[in-house]
């Protein structure tokens, strides 16, 4: 059950984990990001995306973007004790008092073709036929719907979207340099094994980057 | 008006400058913030939800359920919390929470809770410290970065100072001290934003978002510049509010298709051109709102969308 979609917009961030303080994105978006907009698309806990192949239509630019941001976090534990209160004195966090100037290397101008195909997991009751996730996915991708609006790497830089019908020719291209080797990239994360981070050897060909399957040998921890 | 987002929604929202700077670059010294390539000005995002949660926590001073998670300055929280009791019965000091069960109950028990009193977390999200999940709240509320609709100047104007800040600057300047301000002639920004109906009244992913909230938001994207005043600002104004309500939760329409529906032209003696066009070459630069018009393409308007206009 394949499906294929495009998805643009003005900027984009796949922050490398390795810098992720002052946030640089990797050169092109990630499996894990793109299985991210599918679900903004169309989820349910009996179905698990799985990112074949990306298309870059683009060619690959980099803007810097400086901005104020909050270095704290909310704490739970004072929400919990608040909460027990009843009252929230001094909940909250000052931003001036907690300021982290951050910088943040971003795409500009972006757009793929993520071409996807989905599971049924342990959970798929037995209304869930594949061929009803894809008719849902389909309809609601071809018509501008979702569930939350999907981003690129993250929520400042919507994504636009459009559903590739089949035998639809890809969009066209304006990409530069059709083969690069980008190194190693994040696939995904590991959620049933302690949020373990898995990468891959994202080599891009003809403008294509074949991502290997999740569990692949090739796919490393 | 407390029952949550149930329509999708979309919206443009324009609004100018005048002698100001929207927001400084604190990579280019506090400059008005460009993008490099077209040398259009830039807001982000965060910008503005600052200034919506400054506006937010000024209307809703004393109001349980509208504070503002994130403040800014000197916190505002005093003694206003008598209504707790009022608004939130179930929660009182004889609350049983270790009796739940599930840390993950708990934990939806805290993010709930945290939705109900903090407008910002309600409508941004928030991240909590939990292992849990749920302990980060993706809210429905999200913003683009706001555009110039053309090119902007930034002028960098000096300024004089009548007085020194140490002994040791008086006597070697003579008293004074010299400033820089970085001001934007003119500029008309354009920001396109989006609230996702079902990460409001999901009822695990929901924050509760409501009707009443929407209605706070479109205020507060109306009037945040009205309270926002500063020697740094100018004049800033919100000029036109745009909002694309569809029917349903997920959607009725594209949302670009609807975004493309909203253009802005240059205006020059009685004369309306596309921005770009060769036939404005000419023209003098834009410096004020009168200077541009925006129209709606309000033809052949998908089904199950509403375009309303604050």
């Amino acid at each position: 059950m394949a499906v294929r979609v495009h998805i643009w917009g003005e900027r984009a961030c796949f922050t490398r984990p390795e810098m992720k303080v002052e946030r640089v994105s990797y050169d092109v978006i990630t499996p894990s990001a793109a299985r991210g907009i599918l679900e903004a698309i169309h989820w349910k806990p009996a179905i698990r995306w799985h990112v074949d192949r990306i298309h870059v239509l683009r060619p690959i630019r980099f803007q810097s973007i400086r901005r104020n941001e909050v270095g704290a976090k909310a704490s739970a534990a004072n929400a919990a004790s608040a909460m027990k209160r009843g009252t929230t004195d001094g909940l909250g966090i000052a931003v001036d008092e907690n300021r982290q100037q951050r910088a943040a290397l971003v795409l500009v101008d972006v757009a793929y073709v993520i071409e996807a195909h989905f599971s049924m997991t342990g959970r798929a009751g037995p209304e869930d036929s594949p061929a009803k996730h894809i008719a849902m996915f389909n309809r609601r991708a071809a018509q501008g719907q979702c569930f939350h609006r999907p981003c690129l790497g993250t929520r400042e830089f919507p994504a636009e979207f459009a559903l590739i019908e089949e035998g639809e020719a890809l969009p066209h291209s304006t990409l530069d340099k059709p083969d690069a080797d980008f190194g190693w990239m994040l696939h995904d994360i590991d959620f049933a094994r302690g949020n373990e981070s898995r990468f891959f050897r994202a080599q891009m060909q003809g403008g294509v980057i074949e991502v290997p399957p999740f569990d692949a040998e090739t796919v490393m921890r | 008006m407390s029952t949550p987002v149930t329509q999708r929604h979309e919206f443009v929202l324009y609004f100018d400058v005048t002698n100001g700077n929207p927001n400084g670059d604190p990579d280019a010294g506090n400059m008005p913030r460009l993008d490099p390539e077209t040398n259009q000005g830039l807001v982000s995002d965060v910008a503005l939800k600052r200034k919506v949660r400054n506006f937010v926590a000024l209307v809703k001073d004393q109001e349980p359920g509208f504070e503002i998670y994130m403040t800014e300055g000197a916190t505002l929280n005093n003694q206003h919390k008598k209504a707790w009791a009022a608004l939130l019965p179930e929660v009182s000091r004889d609350d049983e929470f270790k009796r739940l069960p599930k840390d993950q109950q708990k934990a939806q028990a805290l993010t709930r809770w945290m939705c109900t009193n903090f407008w910002d977390i309600r409508t941004f999200g928030a991240v909590m410290t939990t292992g849990v999940n749920a302990g980060q709240v993706r809210g429905p509320v999200q913003f683009g970065f706001a555009k110039s609709v053309e090119r902007i100047l930034p002028l960098e104007i000096s300024i004089t100072r009548m007085a020194a800040t140490t002994e040791k600057d008086a006597e070697e300047k003579g008293g004074r001290t010299m400033g820089r301000k970085h001001i934007v002639p003119y500029g008309l920004y354009r920001v396109q934003g989006f609230v996702s109906a079902p990460l409001a009244s999901h009822p695990t992913k929901g924050t509760g978002f409501s009707e009443g909230d929407l209605e706070l938001l479109w205020q507060a994207l109306g009037q945040m510049f009205d309270h926002d005043r500063s020697a740094a600002r100018g004049e800033m104004a919100s000029r036109k509010l745009i909002v694309f309500r569809h029917q349903s939760a997920l959607g009725n329409a594209q949302a670009q298709s609807l975004f493309d529906r909203v253009k802005t032209w240059r205006v020059h003696e009685g004369s309306v051109q596309e921005i770009g066009s060769t036939a404005t070459d000419n023209w003098p630069p834009a410096r004020k709102w009168e200077d541009y018009k925006v129209t709606i393409d309000r033809e052949a308007v998908p089904a199950g969308v509403e375009i309303l206009e604050y």
